[in-house]
């Protein structure tokens, strides 16, 4: 998923008021921005809210990268949709945020100065074209079984941003099979292509939902204030059980020996991601980390003369226009 | 990171004949731009006919603490709804 290992904070709040607190939630009450909440509540929203946004904002980069490199022209017009959507994403998420009282100025710093998250699955590269594919049907196909959830999460504008990215997330993850789908049903060096991009993401995109929270004190807290509606084990048992059926349609291997039909549990038993590579890519040691730190510190640095510009073009017309009136 | 541009809400009308409805809030130097920005974020779908912007700041809300008061008077009239009326069978529709 887009926020991983989001700790919660310790409430220190009158017992009364979060007992009060607590029971609207547990009524299916949606919390709105200007009513009490438990500073705890505001404090982890902001940092779940905020990295999720981020990862939204990031992840335009691996797919950015074969925008200009797209075999057709259709499927340029659909790359760039579809990045223009994440970068929608983005917005409505930190807007959400906001409601919260954090500003974007702030947010966007944390980003850049890495004390905020991205996902983890973001610092992994996109090598060929059929990574495109394999991202699209993957890593776009774990964020919807994170993010179909959190439509119904706690804190209302969360929730109404959830609602929208959903309504958007589904032309993603199905164009993203179905360029594996014309990689997997072409010539034989294709085909190897699209095996190639599933075997180098299958992995991270199991990582995206998180090591196990069974027992973590913070998805306990998270999930009883509603703002985690699933275990991290649950959403990728079911996202296994969904894609392996996709991956023999499209005749690839799922790159796991240990993948086996449970007949008991009624899905697939598979192998764990290495988590210890998980947590080297969380520290920054991912194949992609400084380059996308870059990139994002570029991109506001570079873009600083033209928010500056515009913003002063705004107060000299409205001074003009309250000068002739 | 001094000027960062103030924060506008936005309402679509989805359809001719429909009220505009606010959809989500976002950043932009002014008012025209905030229009274009809100036609990136919030219409790539063919989502509205229709974009109104107000800056955030121009808002003025009923605060939470005052639910009570403000829209407690109205329960306790029932007489304002056609259902607190019998009206005979015979009558007919009304
Ligand atoms: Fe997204
Ligand atoms: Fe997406």
């Amino acid at each position: 998923m887009y926020a991983q290992m989001v700790k919660s904070e310790a409430s220190t709040d009158d017992p009364e008021l979060l007992a009060a607190f607590q029971a609207r939630i547990d009524a299916g009450e949606k919390i709105e921005p200007k009513e009490w909440m438990p500073e705890a509540y505001r404090k982890t929203l902001i940092r779940q809210i905020g990295q999720h946004a981020h990862s939204e904002i990031v992840g335009q980069l691996p797919e950015g990268n074969w925008i200009t490199r797209a075999p057709t022209l259709e499927r340029k017009a659909i790359l760039l949709a579809k990045v223009q959507d994440e970068a929608g994403h983005g917005l409505y998420l930190y807007c959400a945020a906001e409601t919260l009282g954090v500003s974007r100025d702030d947010l966007t710093e944390q980003l850049l100065n890495g004390r905020m998250k991205y996902s983890s699955i973001f610092n992994y590269p996109t090598l060929t074209w059929a990574d495109i594919g394999a991202v699209g049907w993957l890593v776009d196909g774990a964020a919807i079984m994170n993010q179909v959830p959190l439509q119904r999460t706690s804190f209302g504008p969360y929730s109404r941003a959830m609602i929208r990215i959903c309504k958007e997330e589904s032309f993603h993850q199905r164009q993203g099979y179905d360029l594996m789908r014309a990689m997997a049903t072409g010539t034989a060096e294709q085909k190897a292509m699209a095996q190639d991009a599933l075997n180098r993401f299958w992995y991270p995109a199991l990582m995206m939902f998180g090591p196990s929270d069974k027992e973590s004190i913070h998805s306990t807290q998270s999930m009883a204030w509603r703002i985690k509606i699933n275990t991290n084990d649950e959403l990728r048992q079911k996202f296994v059980d969904q894609t392996v059926p996709q991956a023999q349609y499209l005749g690839l291997t799922i790159p796991d020996e240990n993948l086996v039909w449970n007949d008991e549990k009624g899905g697939w038993d598979f192998s764990e991601p290495d988590w210890s590579e998980f947590y080297e890519v969380l520290k920054g040691n991912g194949p992609c980390n400084t380059d996308r730190m870059e990139a994002r510190q570029k991109a506001w640095r570079d873009g600083e003369w033209f928010r500056e510009g515009l913003m002063a073009h705004a107060r000299k017309s409205a001074a003009r226009r309250v000068a002739a009136e | 990171m001094s000027s960062e541009w103030p924060l506008w809400e936005v309402f679509i009308r989805g359809q001719h004949g429909l009220n505009h409805r606010h959809v989500g809030s976002l950043h932009a130097p002014d008012a025209e731009l905030a229009i274009r920005h809100a036609r990136d974020v919030y219409t790539r779908r063919n989502e509205g006919v229709s974009i109104w912007v107000v800056p955030s700041a121009q808002i003025t809300a009923s605060s939470p603490s005052e639910k009570g008061p403000l829209f407690e008077p109205a329960n306790d009239k029932v007489y304002r709804h056609p259902t607190f009326y019998d009206i005979p069978d015979e009558v007919g529709h009304m």
